[in-house]
């Protein structure tokens, strides 16, 4: 966030992405991330939120050999973003509907660098890669009303800045965090109960079921003529409950004060219009216009909106080719989606690009592929990276279309399988699919299958003549 | 100088043109000027070039010239240096080796100049009189008896005595310019931001400035020169062109509106050190300065206000030092935290401490708006003072100090006491302002130094002046005896 090491601290050997400035050596000085604070903006604008003129970053104080410099520069009272809100579908079980959550605000700061502590040596070791990577913290207002509601807004804020190119959204890299603060309260009050704040969970399965657990752990605790305490507790995955941590921690004053070597900064209506420009069509408005516009159905336009380059693969395939929407989406969603899974590879790493996709599906309006071949032609496209065009040539799969070249398949299949054409002389019309398939196979499957198939009936009903005329 | 016709000089071996600039009696500019000029004699004739860079050979000829190459310096041990001890004169990094250089190093060494060593300081750079300290307190080359000031006390008193031809020394709330009239030598803190501060080992972030100690107000203009500029390493370097200093060096300063502010004159100041300044006023104003009398109202605030701000940044600066990563770290029994809070007691000093807890007071929960949040609200006013004395005035004169070197062990009892010594100081670098100490004279043969303030990014102008002065006075001339 204020030095030029790279961010990739998971990938990385420890403290192999130190400089003076993140390591908080004596004499070192931040300097502002500009892509860190624009991306910021996106999600802020994302949000619906307001982007204040003024915004400036303030030291947290406090101690702790993962905070290098015994402060964390972050934001206090201005922070970038302020007042959005996401639409949810609601819990339906509550007979809750579509409404909004608020989100408070949305602010940057730094990473901490990384400690190990339970070894059981008697001693932790720090890995400092991770300290100053940017972070980016979203608030939101306390407007959820169950766990459901909670995985409803994080499966939306997840899907966003994966969308805008922000993050990765790995909750297991730690690239995506979540901290759930939850209370209870009798039905038909106004007054929110005591919250108690969750750490600790690792996927959506995890925060949901954290807040299902802390919720019915709270209700016992009243039931049993207690109250809440306001603490901080851990989610122990593997036992499923939350525990404690008010050991671990003690209230902090965190003597927030402006941050001096950093000058706040002004961001103008201007630059705030030009970033809103770039922001993209989400997802649910995507899958919309795809349901509407192109008239896929409702999973096959979730499947491809679901992220920003399949979406933007399939709209650019589109576009390179005026192709039927329907016939696109299920190339990508059949056997490009199998290639990929497969290999567990993104669309982006795709060997097979949009251009190249749309090229083998003009073979196959053109009637030089069927589309059986078409989908050997893709797969050899996938393991090569080769054009299609130039893969039809090579390995001479175009369509035969020559009638001529076909005839003489088809007089072979009929010499070779009379059994076949006695059948449908007797009636058997299914008799001439089957010579048509051996007419395929003698063609290597190049034969035009229609032309294929006629020319099999005129063979066999010359047969049928000539048997007829003959004595 | 022997005169070498323009005409010859292209016409020079390397080994010729590398021995007369040497001995200075061409300089690089005049050779080069030379060579472009044969350049644009004979090239459309031979084309010989493909891209001539003459703006490029005369900014290189001009930087070649300035050099301060083999000029040998002192610098404050408060900035890194590279491979080489930083101690900040404290216990907590006694041992600690930087591995990078501060900018302010770097470029110094870019421009050739040796480095001698480390100046001795006050801990940490909080102090007035190097008493602070953690190893031994440095002495007055005037009188051994006596501080040379602080915090940049190593440097002065190195300058003074001929230790160093020059030194690089720091200013928080006076620590160069004090330290210099102590002394009697010449001291120049930037305007905030001019210099880098990156590799400055942070104690007010929002004050600290670096800046030259040196015999005289040229050599302040050389060493500014090679410092000054924008860093992107420091994101509150101010991106303004640094103009040519020594040639702002006219000795004319007829018609300088000099504004002498009626608060630095008050009660309590030492008999001499008022003679020394108000003759030196009077040695300006006969040199074509126009003397006005100014008022600075907000003067009497400017030490709470500073020993707030200050105390509330350090705090924040120095807690990164607890044994874990660098530095002095104490062991023995105990837990983490336990050994964290050892190393800081037995690894800084009294006054490091007491500032410490003096800027965790003021930023705490509950007393931040009265005291932080109050602190910065004054220094704009502060700010504002100055802003309008300078549409009346071009520069401001007044004393350093009220007194001049006192003995060692005088003040240390009292750090209020201690802290009254920067008075006139502090203000300057609570408006960001930059401001000189030029040798005026002296009292009881001690020196005392003439504090010459100026608007926002005036270095120049104010080294015109000093640099005048000091063409019509001996007083930077004058020696020790040591």
């Amino acid at each position: 966030m204020f030095c030029g090491c790279p961010a990739d601290y998971q990938a990385a050997e420890p403290n192999t992405r130190t400089c003076p400035v993140c390591l908080g050596l004596p004499g070192a000085l931040p300097v502002i991330n500009r892509r860190a604070v624009e991306y910021t903006v996106l999600t802020g604008l994302a949000l619906n939120c307001r982007i204040p003129e003024f915004t400036k970053f303030d030291r947290k104080n406090y101690p702790y050999p993962d905070l290098m410099k015994g402060y964390q520069i972050s934001q206090y009272d201005l922070p970038l973003a302020l007042d959005g809100f996401l639409e949810i579908d609601g819990d339906t079980q509550l007979g809750l509907g579509r409404r909004r959550i608020g989100v408070e605000r949305v602010h940057l700061e730094e990473d901490v660098a990384k400690s190990y502590d339970d070894r059981g040596e008697g001693y932790s070791l720090v890995d400092v890669n991770r300290s100053g990577v940017p972070l980016m913290e979203v608030v939101s207002k306390p407007d959820m009303r169950s766990a459901e509601e909670a995985r409803q807004y994080l499966t939306l804020l997840h899907s966003i800045v994966q969308y805008l190119g922000v993050s990765t959204g790995n909750m297991q890299d730690g690239n995506f965090r979540c901290d759930a603060n939850v209370s209870i309260r009798p039905v038909g009050s106004q007054i929110l109960g005591t919250r108690t704040e969750v750490k600790n969970m690792n996927s959506f399965r995890a925060v949901y079921q954290a807040l299902e657990y802390e919720v019915v752990r709270q209700r016992e605790v009243i039931e049993d003529g207690g109250a809440v305490v306001q603490e901080t507790r851990g989610w122990i995955e593997e036992r499923e409950v939350t525990v404690s941590q008010r050991s671990k921690e003690y209230a902090h004053d965190y003597r927030y004060f402006p941050e001096p070597d950093l000058p706040p900064l002004r961001i103008g209506p201007e630059r705030v219009a030009e970033l809103a420009a770039e922001l993209p069509e989400f997802a649910p408005q995507r899958s919309a216009r795809f349901q509407a516009d192109l008239a896929l159905s409702g999973y096959d336009a979730d499947l491809l909106a679901g992220s920003r380059s399949m979406a933007n693969y399939f709209e650019t395939t589109l576009t390179l080719r005026d192709a039927d929407a329907a016939e696109v989406a299920n190339w990508m969603l059949g056997d490009l989606a199998r290639l990929l899974n497969q290999d567990h590879r993104e669309i982006d790493a795709s060997p097979v690009t949009p251009q190249r996709l749309a090229d083998l599906l003009a073979l196959v309006a053109d009637g030089t592929l069927s589309t059986s071949l078409a989908k050997t032609v893709l797969e050899e496209m996938y393991a090569t990276g080769g054009e299609p065009a130039d893969i039809v040539r090579e390995q001479g799969l175009g369509q035969i279309s020559d009638t001529g070249a076909i005839e003489a398949a088809v007089a072979e299949a009929i010499a070779a399988n009379p059994k076949a054409v006695a059948d449908y002389i007797s009636g058997k019309d299914t008799a001439a699919r089957f010579l048509m398939g051996q007419v395929m196979r003698l063609t290597k499957g190049q034969a035009q299958p229609e032309l294929a198939l006629r020319l099999v009936q005129e063979g066999l009903e010359l047969q049928k003549t000539r048997g007829s005329l003959e004595p | 100088m022997a005169a070498h016709a323009a005409s010859e000089l292209w016409q020079l071996s390397a080994a010729e043109a590398s021995r007369l600039l040497a001995d200075r009696e061409i300089s690089s500019v005049e050779l080069t000027d030379a060579c472009l000029e044969r350049i644009a004699a004979v090239d459309d004739r031979i084309s010989a070039y493909i891209t001539v860079t003459a703006d490029l050979a005369r900014q290189q000829a001009t930087d070649a010239d300035r050099r301060i190459a083999g000029v040998p310096m002192q610098i404050k041990d408060l900035l890194c240096t590279n491979g080489i001890a930083t101690t900040c004169a404290s216990r907590m990094l006694a041992e600690y080796i930087p591995v990078y250089d501060a900018t302010a190093v770097a470029r110094l060494r870019e421009h050739g100049a040796v480095l001698l060593g480390k100046g001795n300081m006050d801990e940490f750079g909080m102090g007035s009189s190097t008493e602070n300290s953690a190893f031994f307190p440095t002495r007055n080359p005037w009188d051994t008896g006596r501080v040379p000031g602080g915090s940049s006390g190593g440097s002065a008193a190195a300058v003074s005595a001929g230790a160093a031809p020059f030194a690089l020394g720091t200013d928080t709330g006076g620590s160069i310019r004090q330290p210099a009239s102590f002394c009697g030598v010449t001291g120049l803190k930037p305007t905030y931001g001019r210099v880098s501060r990156y590799g400055l080992v942070a104690y007010a972030s929002s004050l600290d400035q670096v800046g030259p100690i040196a015999r005289d107000a040229a050599d302040c203009a050389l060493i500014l020169q090679s410092i000054a500029g924008h860093d992107s390493r420091d994101a509150t370097s101010l991106p303004d062109a640094v103009p040519d200093y020594s040639a702002a060096l006219t000795g004319d300063i007829s018609g300088l509106r000099l504004g002498v502010p009626s608060e630095y004159f008050a009660e309590g100041m030492d008999a001499g050190v008022r003679a020394a300044v108000t003759a030196a006023i009077d040695q300006l104003a006969a040199l074509g300065a126009e003397i006005r009398e100014v008022s600075l109202p907000t003067t009497q605030y400017a030490l709470a206000c500073y020993y707030i701000i200050a105390p509330s940044e350090c705090s924040a600066n120095l807690a990164r030092y607890d044994g874990v990563k660098y530095g002095y770290s104490h062991q023995g029994d105990g837990d983490m935290w336990e050994a964290m809070e050892r190393t800081r007691q037995h690894g800084f000093g009294p006054e490091v401490k007491r500032r410490i807890m003096l800027g965790a007071f003021a930023l705490s929960s509950g007393y931040y708006d009265a005291y932080y949040h109050k602190a910065q609200q004054v220094r704009t006013l502060i700010r504002q003072d100055f802003a309008h004395v300078f549409e009346e005035v071009d520069a401001l004169a007044a004393p350093v100090s009220p007194v001049v070197a006192f003995p060692i062990g005088e003040r240390t009892d009292d750090p209020v006491r201690m802290y009254l010594v920067d008075v006139y100081t502090l203000p300057v670098n609570m408006a960001g302002l930059p401001a000189m100490s030029v040798p005026c004279g002296f009292s009881n043969g001690l020196p005392v130094g003439l504090q010459l303030i100026g608007p926002h990014l005036s270095e120049d102008r104010l080294l015109n002046i000093a640099h005048t002065y000091q063409q019509a006075t001996e007083w930077h001339r004058e020696r020790p005896g040591i």
